[in-house]
Parts: C-alpha cells; sequence; structure tokens
C-alpha cells in the first residue's frame, strides 16, 4: 500500500501547494453538497486553494481514502497535513480554528479574526 | 443501500463501548444521518483521530452502504442546541 504510486501524485500535489481540498467536481462546479459546503467555507474566508477533482480519476479517488485512513469526501489537506471532511472544516470554521490554523501557517485570508 | 438506524447505533457502541450515542436520521431515508458520539475516549483525541474512531467501529460502511453520515464527536457531554 505505501507503494502505491497514487501516493506520489498525492504528496506532490500537497508539497507544492499550502492548501489542498480532495473533492467532487472543481470548486466552480462542486458536484456534491459536502464539497459544495467546504468550498464555500474557503471562498468566504479569501483562501487560495487548489481543488483536485477525484471522480475524475478512480485511482486517486480510491487512493485518498487510503492515504489519509479517511473513507469520505471531501477532504482538506494544510501545509501537507490532513485537517478533515465536511463536518470538521464547518465546526472548526465556526469556533475560529480554521482562522487561527491558516493564521499559525501564513497562509492569507481576508477574513479578520 | 440503505442502513437500519438500530444497527449503526449497535456497531458504534459495540467498537467504542463507553459512548453514548444519538442518531437522526435526516431525511428518513436511512441513507443520510447525522450521528452525536460522545466518549470519554475521544479525551486528548484531534477530531481527526475522534472520527477515525468512529469510522473504524463502522467496518468500511461510510462511504461503502453508508452515503452519508455528518458526524459530531466530542469527549465530554455538551448540550446541543
Amino acid at each position: 500500500m505505501a507503494n502505491n504510486p497514487v501516493f506520489d501524485q498525492i504528496r506532490h500535489d500537497l508539497n507544492n501547494n499550502d492548501v489542498v481540498l480532495y473533492m467532487k467536481g472543481s470548486p466552480a462546479f462542486p458536484q456534491c453538497g459536502f464539497s459544495a459546503a467546504v468550498v464555500q467555507v474557503l471562498n468566504h474566508m479569501g483562501v487560495k486553494f487548489k481543488g483536485v477533482d477525484i471522480l475524475t480519476d478512480p485511482a486517486l479517488r480510491e487512493g485518498i481514502k487510503q492515504f489519509s485512513n479517511w473513507p469520505t469526501l471531501p477532504q482538506l489537506y494544510v501545509k501537507t497535513q490532513f485537517i478533515g471532511g465536511c463536518d470538521i472544516v464547518k465546526e472548526m470554521y465556526q469556533s475560529g480554528e480554521l482562522q487561527d490554523l491558516f493564521q499559525k501557517n501564513s497562509i492569507f485570508t481576508s477574513a479578520q479574526a | 443501500m440503505p442502513m437500519e438506524k438500530h444497527a449503526l447505533e449497535k456497531l458504534i457502541r459495540d467498537g467504542i463501548p463507553s459512548a453514548s450515542v444519538r442518531i437522526e436520521d435526516l431525511r428518513g431515508d436511512g441513507d443520510h444521518y447525522e450521528a452525536y458520539v460522545t466518549s470519554p475516549t475521544f479525551r486528548g483525541m484531534s477530531r481527526v483521530q475522534q472520527h477515525q474512531l468512529v469510522y473504524a467501529a463502522l467496518k468500511g460502511c461510510v462511504g461503502r452502504e453508508l452515503h452519508a453520515l455528518a458526524l459530531h464527536t466530542s469527549a465530554e457531554e455538551t448540550t446541543q442546541a
């Protein structure tokens, strides 16, 4: 499993982008309500992120679940760290933890804490 | 494939014996649930770790048999608004 070639692709994306969202559909056209909700949070905070559409790549769709040991999508990563899915992102946004996380990692947000 | 509410509840309780579990069937279709799981086992764990424990208790059902499970975990009993 550690040799899964998809993992190299995932690590490459995570190493080259501070904020990565693995999702169903694209940020402009999410194909699932949970993915859309996370896109909405990130856009609202003015955070620049890379959206990866897993619907176009079945190997990645399975691979990302093994990579994070997490069975569902979307999945948000900040500075290579898995942060969580839709429920966790929403909870962290509401409690202000998400804003703190971005600030701690020197990631620009338009919203003020 | 939908799943019975009590089957879901039993899997979580069996996996995390100290857990108190409350489940809502969001659409009444047996396929979209919201679960509130509280357990002292969660103390000191990150949210991701807490959810992973619940997913492990559900033995791979989430994302397959179960389409949607909104999950709220906490170590302490809290009053839910």
